[in-house]
């Protein structure tokens, strides 16, 4: 089998950059050749690049999961851009401004042609240092692309004082602490940084470690989408986490935007690792633990108007 | 593979031909042979020569034929038909470059094409008419008599007539139906679906579904027999055959033709007998005789070559195939 084409998620709020950064990563000397999928058509005519048009058509599938929403004209671009394998390095999709990041990340595990063909990276979120505070209070497409985000490009500090520019860092880091955040003025980001992330890939989940250790303790309550964590400082039991993570996904589906775990099962030597996107969870046994390591459980959750207490409730229940 | 019942090979009598691209339709044009290629090329063939003609500015998505004409779609926005000899003619232009991955042609000459959410449709005569669809529409077929277009879009399949203001009649069934085909006595409609199943109509006053489901994957490749009593389709690791007589297949098992450790991507009936081409994604094809299920080898398995394209020639004589990695071939059957 070859090599998964990987693509890349873009997405921001209107106006936060999304086409900068886009003209950037395809203008930039980098040898790579990219399939383009714009929501806007015509918005991004780069030479040498496929460029093709989306209408960001969402339906739902018939297996019963309410939340299992996937972009039906993505299924339908990648496989015409399948016949074309070799002409291009990666695929980026840029979705509009309002759009939800979760049925575009769940067609990559829903769909078994694009799955065979093409791997997540990352999702890529564009923000405004500017006007994102506005928008969180305003606007929840633009809190759901910061929770989903594997990286964050906080954009425009330039039009920002030193004090605001760390209020809206803290703002996003309570919604999602594990993205890695790059401040920017006109997207100027290395491309590196943006590509070549390995987000979902279960193998590449080395850690979930905050990107960011919040200095004091801030609470959010207000907030109806942040994260939270929870440990267990030893094994859990599998029979008890199995059916229980199961069941909060279907519950709680709709409101878990992203989930992740790194899991020690009790006499097993290697590691559990986990990811999920509403009701989909992605999860096999890994590498072994390392002798230096500490054998310890961690489940990150982000998402809306999610009880805290309930969930670590059920999860501590699942020590072994 | 059943190794015990290797089946007698057909090998010697084909010739290969180098389309050097993926190979996304072929179709006989009488003696020439014409391979619609995912670089924007169609490769005509000719009694051995080969001519490379470039039809479209990017890649053909989408193509059929007549048995006059290869009538391409592609992502440069445009619908170029291309005859057994001269220079490829448009006939369409889309000002937006939109893609264009559906085509399809009527017995009496008309063709219809997609772009974004509006199927167009252009008689025998020249005459464009165009339709605006609440989904983006995919499979595109015509009636097998009438000036009627079936249109697979989300959550069901549309039946339009093009040269009335009627609103299209709409058989619903949730999910995205994907590819559609119409059985030769216009008596069933079936679309193959995202969810790895087909979905059928028995038309009349009052639609009846028919759901055939199980399998592995999607069931992207759909022939009826010639008698239009059976409807093959890939998706799984044999070809699957479904029983159209009477009722349909409600009810009904099908038949399971050629099952070997690979998936089948493409089926293609023989114009005049019940025996089935089955190309899979190692590169392998049979030929395959319903009523004995008795196998044929025609090409052995070939890595990363699956199979994407296949036309039997109008008496079934010649049967010509095309594969992912560019190559291609045709089998003349023994007499």
């Amino acid at each position: 089998m070859s090599e998964k084409i990987p693509v890349t998620v873009l997405t921001g709020y209107l106006g936060a950059g999304k086409t900068t950064l886009l003209n950037r990563i395809l203008t930039e000397d980098h040898g790579k050749k990219f399939a383009v999928i714009v929501n806007e058509f015509g918005e991004a005519g780069i030479d040498g690049d496929l460029v093709v048009g989306a209408d960001e058509e969402i339906f739902e599938m018939n297996n019963g999961c309410i939340c299992c929403t996937v972009r039906g004209d993505l299924i339908r671009i990648l496989d015409g851009l399948m016949k074309r394998k070799g002409k291009f390095d990666a695929i980026i999709v840029e979705t509009t401004g309002l759009a939800d990041p979760a049925p575009v990340a769940q067609t990559f595990f829903v769909d078994q042609d694009v799955g065979d063909a093409t791997k997540l990276d990352a999702v890529v979120t564009v923000t405004d240092a500017k006007w994102l505070k506005d928008r969180l209070k305003d606007a929840p497409e633009a809190k759901n692309q910061i929770a989903f985000a594997d990286v964050i490009i906080l954009n425009k500090t330039d039009l920002v004082t030193a004090e605001e520019l760390a209020g809206v860092e803290a703002a996003i880091r309570a919604i999602n602490p594990y993205a890695k955040l790059h401040k920017t003025t006109r997207c100027d980001v290395a491309i590196d940084k943006l590509l070549d992330r390995n987000a979902f890939d279960l193998d590449r989940i080395l850690d979930i470690e905050p990107d960011f250790l919040e200095s004091g303790h801030h609470h959010h309550h207000s907030d109806d989408v942040r994260s939270m964590s929870f440990t267990i400082p030893g094994d859990v039991d599998p029979d008890k986490f199995m059916p229980w993570i199961n069941d909060i996904s279907q519950a709680q589906g709709p409101n878990i935007l992203r989930s992740k775990g790194i899991l020690s099962f009790k006499d097993e030597p290697r590691r559990f690792v986990f990811q999920g996107v509403h009701m989909i969870l992605d999860g096999d046994l890994q590498r072994d633990w390392k002798a230096d390591e500490k054998r310890e459980s961690r489940l990150v959750f982000i998402g809306r108007d999610l009880d805290e207490n309930e969930l670590r409730k059920g999860f501590m229940a699942c020590a072994a | 593979m059943d190794t015990q019942t290797k089946p007698v090979s057909l090998r010697e009598h084909v010739v290969p031909v180098t389309a050097g691209e993926h190979v996304v339709s072929a179709s006989w044009l009488k003696q020439t042979l014409a391979f619609a290629l995912a670089d924007g090329r169609v490769l005509r063939w000719r009694d051995g020569e080969t001519e490379s003609i470039d039809a479209h500015a990017g890649g053909i998505l989408s193509a059929c034929s007549d048995g006059e004409r290869l009538i391409s779609g592609g992502d440069d926005g445009r619908v170029v038909t291309t005859a057994a000899e001269g220079e490829p003619i448009e006939i369409y232009r889309d000002a937006k470059r939109r893609w264009i991955d559906a085509v399809t042609f009527s017995g009496s000459g008309a063709i219809a094409w997609n772009t974004g959410k509006t199927v167009h449709a252009r008689d025998d005569k020249g005459k464009l008419r165009s339709f605006d669809f609440a989904s983006t529409p995919q499979g595109l077929v015509f009636a097998p008599k009438g000036y009627r277009l079936a249109v697979a879009q989300m959550n069901g399949v549309s039946l339009w007539y093009p040269n009335t203001e009627a609103k299209p009649e709409f058989l619903e069934w949730k999910g995205s139906h994907l590819d559609v085909t119409w059985s030769a006595d216009g008596r069933f409609v079936v679309s193959s679906m995202q969810e790895n199943a087909l979905h059928g109509w028995r038309l009349g006053d009052k639609p009846t579904h028919m759901r055939m489901t199980g399998y592995p994957a999607k069931p992207r490749s759909l022939s009826w027999s010639h008698d239009g009593l059976w409807l093959a389709s890939s998706g799984a690791d044999a070809a699957i055959i479904w029983p159209f007589q009477g009722e349909g297949p409600t009810g009904k098992a099908p038949r399971e033709c050629g099952a070997r450790h690979a998936k089948v991507t493409r089926v293609a009936f023989h114009p005049k007998a019940l025996v089935l081409a089955v190309g899979y994604d190692d590169g392998c094809i049979l030929l395959v005789r319903l009523t004995d299920a008795s196998e044929l080898l025609v090409r052995p398995p070939l890595k990363a070559s699956g199979i994407t394209a296949f036309a039997w020639d109008k008496l079934g004589k010649r049967l010509a195939f095309g594969a992912e990695d560019g190559a291609a071939g045709i089998l003349t059957l023994p007499t």
